[in-house]
Parts: C-alpha cells; structure tokens; sequence
C-alpha cells in the first residue's frame, strides 16, 4: 500500500439497541465507500461488526473469546459489492463489546501490512456505547487500554469514534441524524500547503508559519462528455468525446492558424493590445514571495460581509515552541483586545498577484491543538461596487413598521431559534452535510443497478437542511401566526406580469398552512432527530484513555474516545447537556467524573 | 482540454449563479459628462489634505477621468461623450453658444472610451484656459441659456440607439444651485420653464439626467432652489436626495463616485418567510474580485482577432459530435451515465429562491464560515406592497438582538446554506459608508470544511501555550502597530494597476510603462518608529530569548529538517568542487562538452541554476551565465 493510499476498517455496532440508527449507518458508511470508488479507487476498506449472532473471525480461532465479532469482509480494495453489503447489513440478536472489536480491527490491520507500511491506517468505530465491556482476562480494563494504545501508536494507526446516542432509547421511534452523517469525514482530502515560510512582523521580526485551506468547496465529481456513437457490441468502447479547439482567421474563412503564428491580445476599451507571453513576463507585476504584517486594526473595522473567498488557517511551524508561543501570545492578546491584522500576502514566488486579507485569532479550546489564525482575503479598491440606497428612515410612514409589527417581528427572531437551550446548535456548518452531494451518489449507486432510475427524492432526514423544521414552527405557531396577521402583503395593481407570481404564491401560503396544522398533531415520528447532537448523538470520553490516547498521540479527524462502562456514560451525559457548542466540538474533553 | 470544467454542470436554465464572478453585459449604458466650467467652478476650493485646495472644476474631472478608466475596463462597451457648458468656445453639432464637446481622434463624439481619449482628458486642465475658455453662459439682458443649450447637445448625442435595450444617462456636474439667479422677472420664469421643458422632452426620451452637486464649504447645495425640478424629485425622492455635504476633498469625491455608477441588479428573488409570507428582495453584486480582463488570440502577422471553433470528436469511432446532452463517469466497472436533466433534478433540492429557517446570535458565524464573496439584498415593493415594511421590521429586530438569519438559497448552481447578516446604514460625514439591507453569506457545508489543525496535534500531552508576559508583550506590539482609520479596499489591486498601465502604454505606442505605486507593501518607516521598534524587541525577547538568533533557527527549535540538510551539504560540496575548474578557460576552448554532466552540474549548482535537462542545455545555461 502506497503512502497515499488509506487502508480503513469499519467497526459496526449492530446490536439491537443499534437497530435504529442501522439506515443511518448504512447511509453513511456507503457515501464514504463511494467517494472512495471515486476519488481514492485503490484505498482498502474492511467491515467488523459486533453485537451479532454469529462469530467470525481469526482470534476466536487462535485464542479463544471474542464472541459476537463477525469478520464481515477482510480489507481489501474498494468495490461496488462493498457498497451493496453496507446498505443490507445485518441486524445482529447479541450485545457487542467494542473494545473486543477494536483488538480485532487491529489484529487484522496488523496481519495484513505489518509495521512497516507507509499508507494511512484508520479505524471508525461506529457505537452507542451501551453495553458494558467484559473484563479482560487478565489485568484491568485500564491495562487494556493502555496495551491497545500502545500497539495503535507502534502500528501508526489513527482511530475515530461515532457514539450515538439515543436518550428515548425506543427503538420504535426512528432517531434520524443527519448530524451523523457530517460527522463523519467521508471524504479523505491531505492537506495543501499554500504557504510554508515567515510571518514577518517587521523586518526584525518573523514568525514560522505554515498556511492550508480552511474551506474548500466539495463540488459533485467531474463528469465526461458521453458518446453513444461507438457499437454497442464494442466493450472496450470508452465512450469519452475529445474537444478540439481551432483558431480561425474572421477574414479567411477556414483558414486554421497555427499555434506559432498567435499572439494574445488583452482588451483595453475598443482596442486590442497584442503582447507575447515573453514580453508580458517582462513588464508584469512580479512582487516577491513572502507573507507581511500591515498592522492590527479594530475587529469593527472589517465587516463580515467583506469576506471575499474560501478561507485559509496559518497555523505555526509544528514542533517549533517558539512559534507557536508567539502566534497564541498574539492570538490571545488579539483577542482580548478585539483587534485583528491585515496582512499582505504572495504566497508563492513567481505568483503575480498580491492577496490583503485579515487574520483573526482562533484561540484554541483544547489542550493538544496550538493556537492558530483565520486567514480570509479582502477586497481591493477595484472590487468594491460602491452604491448608495435609500435610508430606510426616509421611506414614506406606510413602509414603516409600527409598534405591534415590530413587536411581532422581535418575537419572530427570538423564538424562531435555532439554538435552543439544552438542544444545542442545529444547523451548524460544521456537522450539516452538503444534500445534492448525498443525492447525487445515492442515484449513482440506484444507476449502478438500474441504469433507468429515476432521481431519487431527497432523503427525509436531509429536508432538515432545505426546509424550515416542522417541530420549531409547531411550537411557534402562536409567534407565527400573530406575525402573519400584523403584516400584509398585497401586489401591486400597476404590474400584471406578476398576478401569476402572486396566484403561486398564495395557493402555496395554503400549502404551508394545512402543513402547520399538521404540525400542531402529534408528529408521525415523535422527536424526529432532534436538532442536537448533545443528546442523541455524542461524543464522550473517559479521561483515563482521553488522556492516554493524547499522549500517544492517536490523532485523527475526530478523535472520539470511547467510554469504557455504562456508569461513566451515564454522568457525562449530565454533563453534555451543560456543555457549550465550542466544548460539545472538542471532543476530548478532560472529565472531571472519577473512573468507577 | 477542456476550458472550463465546472461547464459540465451548468444547467440549460439561466443560471443566476454564474454571475457571481462576471456581471452581465447585455445592459450597455451611454452617457453625457455634462460639466460646468462656469468661473464659478473654477473659484470655489475645496481643501485637499497636503495645503493644497481643488477647484470645485478640478473635482469634476477628477471623477470624469475615474470613471472613464473603471469603464474601458469593466464596461468598454459603454459609450460616453464629455461636454462643458459655460464655454467661451463652441464646438457642437448644433452650433450653440456655451457648449463645448470634449474629443480626440478616431473616435465620434459619443464613442467607447480610448486610451487617447483616458489621456488627453487627463491633460486638459492645462489647456483648457487657452482652448476652451470659461464664461458664465446665463447674462442677464441676454437671452442666452447655456444650461437649455447643453441640455439639448446632450440630448442629441443621446439620440443613437433605443432606449429599450440601452440605459441613457447625463450626468451633470454643477456648484451653482441656482442658475438663473441673476436674471430677473418675466425672463427669469420663461427661461426657468424652457430649460425644465427641455429636461422633461429629455426623460420622455427615455434619457434619465443625474445631478452632481457640488457644494460649497460654507453652504449647501440647495437642491430645491431650481434643480429639484429640474431632474424631477418631489417629495420622498426629495427627502431622500442626499447633498453631498462633506467638506472634505476625499469625501465629497467619494460621494460623486458612488452616484456615478448605476446600480445593477443581479436578480430579484422572492424571500419565503413563515406561514406563507414571501417577501420581494433585490439582490446586488457589491463587492466581486475585479480580474484582468480576457484574452483574445490574434494573428500575429496581422493583429487580427481569431475565431475559437470548438468541436467535439468522439474517441471510439472518430466521428464529429454534436455537444453531448449526456455525461457519466466510471463507477463500479460501468459507465454510469446521467442526462443534464437529471443533474438539474439532483440539485433541486429546494422549492422557491430562498427559505427561511430559524435565527441564530452572530457569534455562532465562525470567521471560517465563508466560501465566496457576498451578495447584498434589499427589499422592493414594486411587485409585492408590503415587503419593505417586513424587511424593515426584521432588519431592526435582528440588529436589536444580535441575531442573523439562516435560510436556505436555492439556486440552481450551487443550492446551500446561507447567513442573512442585517447590516445597519454607516453615514460618516454625510457621505453612506454602508448601505442599509442584509449581507447573504454564503455557508460550507461539513463536506467543505477541513480540520488540518487536527493533523497537527502536539504529540506531547498539552501543547505550548502563550504565558502572560508573553501576551502582554504582544498587546503593546498591537497598541504600537494600530491601523487607525483602516479601511477595507483602501488599496488598489497592484496587479491590476500594473496591467492597465501596460495595456495604456501599450495601445498609445508609448515608450515608457509609468510606474505605479504599490500600496499594499508594509510602512517600513512607521515600523522604524522608536516606540514599535521598542515593542517588537520586548515582544521578540519575550517568546524568542535574549540570544535569538534568526539565522541558527531553522525548523524545529534549531534543528533543521533532513531535507534542507541535505540540500546544504550538496550545496556547499558543489561549490567546493566547482572550485577546482577554470570554467572560463574551459568555456573559451570549448572544453565544456569534454566535462561529464556530474561535473557540469557543480557548476550549476554552486551558481543556484536549474540542472534539469540534457547535457547541451546544461552547457549552454552555463554559456548563459558567464555571459559568453
């Protein structure tokens, strides 16, 4: 296995307390197998599943215990039947002790590429959590963890953990999470550098930094132009189409001119300049390399909305103290003092433009992550439209909201609340998955089968993200309803052209309000996913293996850690739902709950 | 190859999205400069910063010349013509007293601007005197009018093309707000009507005509006086006219800039509230990267410009195909195929443009919250009365509570989550610094975000933390290094400056490329300051030691990576062993090629040249090097 290649093994709780969340599972486990048939074909994907009947696998064999872990499917390269075990897995009669299907995740990934291998070596573990592990045979649980530790951090082997949780614990009601599904890191992107060098303060004083991309747009696959002119009969057709590009004289009809005799032209007004690339290069704009301190300014001086491109993270130079002592004293000092810098970037030598942006700090929460900054890019003076609009205080009195509407409104914004206290944060970017992304790889695996397949419909759970939430508007329906009668909408008489609109939109008013009565009965699938993760999806840690696993270094996208009994989970659980967003996102909390 | 790779997903609809970077240009725009160079103009200063004060004239041209050259660049399909009224000279085609077109050669009176035309205007100020002359065109005891007669040249250089597909601008740039002051009685009232009939003939033609009003430092432009009249503002619009008080240069400039440009709209949406309430929005691109613009190959014997015939060939069979309307990709060991409707059908994810879903307090919008420039919107009410008020009450409420909006955009492109920030109206002496409306931010999604600093994690147990000595060192660097009135776009794009420079030059046949400032570089005297040289030094000692040393800090607390190790020693052994040969002498004979390419590159190395390719290239960049 080549270095960039990822060997992953998924480790699958089915027990019956698992059966509701099993379609979940399915869900995501197959987009991630997908994305790898697309994007990393040549990865290595293997499937655990414990909590089953049966038992399946080598050290049940050769040692003894180990019950209810089925080897499903040893790793081996992504294919398309992979995809297809993932979306029938089955729903196993035993409860599943994960820390026996860790050792056997481990013990095949150790078989299979011994320690010398230089590809990536993951373990998902996928779980509630909910049953009590068996003690060891020998020594404490506390040993085992360690040895597990240990031998993950010899064999370079990272570990992320998914423990759902299901407060109601009622397997008759469906827990729908999407929640779950951004999650998981379905997709593995290595990181880019754009910039590895100085941050200069001043000419005296710089910093070693290392800048990658923060955002980054995930755009559906690149798709080929389709030719159906080749032979059906021919199976090794490849039905791809070639674009060719011809450069014709206007004058000359069909006359082709080679490439040699082109030059370019750049557009100033009516005119066309000709210049050759070699003189071009000669007079353009050729800054040199590097990354610039203009000075720190006011946070209320950059507005929001200035924010111009996806958005970069300068993080200091690892394993250098120095730097990274001085980007959190200056990160903090930012902080505490609202200010952010402006800085002046050429991140490549030979790159001819120039790029101002500012830097905010990012102050980190947790102990094993260095404080870092926010890099986004700022318009130049070229790129602000500046156009003036009326103020609002000069429109006539009947545009202006009155006491009751304005009431109305100030109840609308406060209870239409998407952060509800106890159900922590809905709709966070962080944990929202893209909707057409899914969509389109579930009707690619539908096409896979049946060439014929209509677009599949949104999937349920991913309506949360296009459509208001029927629970909060429910609960609101009296905020909502005093809104709707203190404002009126009428069209305007002068313009025809819009009655039709106007029709549409009325008849869909009606829509959406035989929708709310709905609502107001009681709800097919009471608590569908609730907008928390808190609560029915967490991610908890032991501080003993929190611990451990930091100073093994165990890192990966999310290092969930996983509890090791059934009382521990049950006082974090207390705890999780006091907890803040930023603190529900940092996943190895140090508990203060001592170990039992 | 394929130009454009995102191609493959464009829908067969109008996409709205794809305008996010390119603005259409299907609206072209003639305009009239109608400057007046009454003496007036000429006599009323304005204090600059450095002393120095501008004529109230000097300002006119000023933002004539700016927006000229944002137009042969942004909008080179615009046409303009420049014309001064209060002229001792005349030149128009109607032969009228006061009124004096502005023009260079091969170009008509109304034209897209012209490199000749950037830079002779740019000059005029010198010559005005001596070739067109200023003098008050409005006597009393005359009957003449040199207002009515600009007017009407303006009008008629208006009169090309239709008014349906072309916006028809004049643009008046004026101190005087009273114009027939000094004229009185039965005179001044049919002068007064002629001239207001003359502007009404005008609109009816379709052409809009925009006051610029300049206003003296110890009195405001007083608009109702005659010109509200003039370019029809009663009431509201009255009220709403605001006078570009501002007694600063740069303000007043930036005030005429912003009236200057039209307001485009990119797309009008409807905004789905609750319970059935939409709401009329107008969207508008504020702020988009300005990029050099296109290439367009020539031929270069005789300039001319080629036309791109793009065909599609089919690799099997060879054949000519006509653009495929269906795409696929390998999946599973088969081609998976997908037709354009039903790439359409997978992004519709969404009914109607943009649905509200819940609101949320600002500090959940993360600075990494963002994908690409944003949208500004603002309520209308000319397809749905009503929605201003309830854009109003919300942008109020959301302001009052610190709250933004998250709503879904269900554009065809890219359908997606985004923040709705309300943003309130920042006057700064009398001139709009932001608008009133709300911001559209556009939201990654989980798939879109990265967790690098997660691949960093310290190996040891907790990671190495500022102290807070430390970090009071760093709050005096902040306090000494403090950009004061920053502004965001405060610099010009080096890059594009350069580009146009050339491009000018270029299209003048001039010799020289003037230089430009670069405005974005550090101010490396500031930074010299005693105080911030004081403060960076403790900052420096601080996180760095008393016995810094830059140069022996390489990676990793002094020790360097293997790789630049390496690349030292190899380095430093080249130099060595490159000694050892006269290269010159061995350059002179011709002796090089007797030399192995392990010996060649010595040289090359101990000079940092490339020593990629075969051995006759390594001999002639040699060659090169030593100049022989």
């Amino acid at each position: 296995m080549a270095r960039n290649r990822e060997a992953l093994l998924l480790l699958l709780d089915v027990g019956p307390s698992m059966h509701s969340v099993l379609p979940e599972t399915e869900k995501v486990c197959s987009m991630l197998v997908q994305k790898k048939l697309m994007y990393n074909k040549y990865d290595e994907v293997g499937i655990v599943l414990f909590g089953t009947k049966e038992t399946d696998n080598d050290l049940t064999k050769e040692v003894g215990g180990y019950q209810h872990v089925v080897v499903l499917r040893n790793i081996k390269v992504v294919d398309g039947d992979l995809v297809e075990v993932l979306q029938e897995l089955p729903r196993g009669t035993n409860d599943g002790d994960f820390l026996d299907a860790i050792i056997i995740g481990m013990d095949l990934l150790i078989k299979k590429y011994g320690e010398t291998n230089k590809g990536k070596k993951r373990l998902c573990l996928i779980t509630n959590a909910l049953c009590p592990v068996k003690d060891p045979y020998e020594g404490t649980k506390e040993d085992q963890v360690t040895t597990i530790a240990k031998q993950m951090t010899v064999h370079g082997m990272k570990m992320e953990s998914i423990v759902v949780r299901c407060l109601t614990g009622d397997s008759k009601n469906r827990t729908v999470q999407f929640h779950f599904m951004g999650l998981f890191e379905t997709r593995n992107i290595s990181p880019v550098t754009i910039f590895k060098g100085d941050l200069e303060i001043s000419s005296k004083l710089r910093i070693k930094v290392r800048v990658y991309k923060k955002t980054s747009e995930e755009k559906l696959p690149t798709l080929k132009k389709y030719s159906d002119k080749a032979p059906p009969s021919d199976i090794t057709a490849t039905h791809e189409v070639k674009v060719d590009y011809e450069y014709k004289s206007i004058e000359d009809h069909g006359k082709v001119v080679p490439p040699d005799q082109r030059i370019k032209g750049y557009r100033y007004g009516p005119q066309i300049v000709p210049i050759s690339s070699a003189e071009w290069d000669a007079v353009k704009f050729k800054p040199e390399k590097g990354v610039k301190l203009l000075g720190f300014t006011d946070s209320s001086n950059i507005l929001r909305h200035y924010y111009m491109k996806d958005v970069n993270i300068f993080l200091a130079e690892p394993g250098n103290t120095r730097a990274i002592a001085a980007v959190s004293s200056l990160a903090r000092a930012m902080k505490e003092m609202n200010k952010v810098a402006i800085v002046r970037c050429v991140w490549r030598q030979g790159q001819s433009n120039v790029v101002v942006g500012v830097l905010t700090p990012n102050v980190s929460e947790k102990d094993n992550i260095p404080d870092s900054f926010y890099f986004n890019v700022l318009p130049f003076a070229e790129d602000v439209r500046e156009f003036q609009f009326p103020s609002f205080s000069n429109f006539p009195a009947s545009w202006q909201p009155n006491e009751q509407q304005q009431e109305a409104a100030d109840n609308l914004v406060k209870m239409l609340d998407l952060t509800l206290p106890g159900k922590g944060e809905a709709l966070q970017p962080d944990f929202t998955p893209n909707p057409v992304l899914q969509r389109f790889y579930h009707h690619l695996e539908l096409k896979s089968k049946h060439p014929d397949s209509a677009v599949p419909p949104l999937d349920e759970t991913l309506k949360k993200i296009t459509e208001p939430d029927v629970e909060l508007l429910g609960k609101n329906k009296s905020v909502i309803d005093s809104f709707r009668r203190c404002f009126e909408l009428k069209e305007n008489p002068k313009i025809k052209k819009s009655r039709r609109l106007l029709r549409e939109k009325m008849s869909g008013s009606i829509d959406r309000e035989s929708n709310a009565d709905i609502s107001a009965q009681p709800l097919p699938f009471e608590r569908v996913a609730s907008l928390n993760r808190n609560q029915s999806c967490s991610m908890i840690s032991s501080s003993h293996l929190c611990k451990f696993c930091q100073e093994k270094n165990l890192n990966g996208f999310c290092q969930y850690l996983v509890s090791k009994d059934l009382t521990l989970i049950s006082k974090i659980e207390a705890i999780d739902s006091e907890v803040t967003d930023d603190e529900a996102r940092s996943f190895l909390v140090k508990s203060e709950t001592k170990v039992e | 190859m394929d130009l454009d790779p995102d191609d493959i997903f464009r829908d067969d609809e109008d996409d709205p999205d794809s305008e996010v970077f390119q603005e259409r240009d299907s609206s072209k725009e003639f305009v009239v400069y109608l400057i007046d160079a009454s003496p007036k103009m000429f006599s009323v200063t304005c204090p600059a910063g450095d002393q120095k004060d501008e004529t109230h004239f000097h300002i006119a041209l000023d933002c004539v010349s700016q927006s000229l050259k944002t137009q042969v660049i942004n909008r080179s399909y615009d046409e303009v013509a420049i014309c001064f009224f209060n002229t001792r000279e005349k030149k128009n085609l109607q032969d009228l007293n006061g009124v004096f077109v502005f023009n260079v050669a091969e170009r008509e009176y109304l034209d897209r601007p012209t490199a000749r035309l950037i830079k002779e205007f740019d000059m005029i100020e010198e010559s005005f005197a001596k070739n067109i002359g200023s003098q008050y065109g409005i006597i009393s005891g005359t009957r003449e009018n040199s207002l009515y007669n600009a007017l009407w040249v303006a009008q008629a250089l208006l009169r090309k093309g239709s008014a349906k597909t072309i916006d028809k601008r004049i643009l008046l740039f004026t101190n005087e707000d009273d114009p027939f002051g000094s004229i009185k009685g039965a005179t001044k009232l049919d002068m007064t009507r002629t001239t207001l009939q003359r502007a009404k003939d005008a609109e009816d033609l379709g052409i809009s005509i925009e006051l610029l009003p300049l206003s003296r430092p110890d009195e405001e432009f007083n608009v109702s006086l005659f010109y509200a009249d003039l370019i029809g503002l009663e009431g509201e619009d009255l009220a709403q006219f605001i006078p570009s008080a501002g007694n600063k240069l740069e303000d007043m400039k930036d005030q005429l800039r912003k009236r200057m440009f039209t307001k485009r709209i990119v797309k009008r949406i409807t905004f789905a509230i609750v319970g059935g309430l939409s709401i009329e929005l107008n969207t508008y691109a504020l702020i988009r990267p300005t990029l050099p613009g296109v290439i367009t190959w020539l031929d270069s014997v005789t300039n001319r410009p080629l036309k791109t015939e793009r065909t599609f060939i089919c690799a099997d069979t060879g054949a000519l195909v006509q653009e495929s309307s269906k795409r696929f990709h390998p999946y599973k060991n088969k081609n998976i195929t997908f037709s354009m409707e039903e790439l359409a059908e997978i992004k519709r994810v969404s009914k109607g443009h943009l649905r509200l879903l819940g609101f949320k307090p600002l500090s959940c919008l993360k600075d990494y919250h963002n994908l690409k420039p944003s949208t500004f919107v603002y309520p209308t009410d000319e397809e749905v009365i009503g929605s201003t008020c309830i854009f109003i009450a919300l942008h109020r409420s959301m302001l009052q509570l610190k709250r933004f909006a998250v709503a879904f955009y269900g554009s065809s492109s890219r359908p997606q989550l985004v923040a709705l920030i309300a943003q309130d109206e920042i006057i700064r002496s009398g001139g709009q610094i932001e608008p009133p409306g709300m911001h559209l931010i556009y939201l990654p999604y989980s798939d879109d975000i990265r967790h690098v600093e997660e691949n960093f994690l310290e190996p040891n147990f907790s990671t190495t933390q500022a102290t807070d000595d430390q970090i009071k060192k760093a709050a005096a660097v902040i306090k000494r290094i403090d950009l004061k009135d920053f502004s965001v776009c405060q610099f010009a794009n080096p890059t594009l400056q350069r580009h146009y420079s050339v491009l000018q030059a270029l299209a003048l046949e001039e010799d020289e490329i003037p230089e430009i400032k670069d405005e974005t570089v550090p101010d490396e005297e500031g930074m010299a300051r005693p105080g911030v040289v004081r403060a960076l030094e403790e900052f420096k000692n601080s996180v760095y030691g008393e016995n810094y040393n830059e140069e022996s800090d390489l990676a990793g607390d002094g020790k360097s990576t293997d790789t630049s190790r390496k690349r030292k020693t190899i380095s430093e052994n080249a130099a060595k062993e490159s000694s050892n040969y006269d290269w010159g002498e061995l350059a002179d004979s011709g002796k090089l090629k007797d030399l192995t390419v392990m010996e060649l590159k010595y040289y090359l190395t101990a000079h940092n040249l490339p020593v990629s390719g075969k051995k006759e290239a390594l001999i002639s960049r040699i060659l090169t090097h030593m100049g022989k």
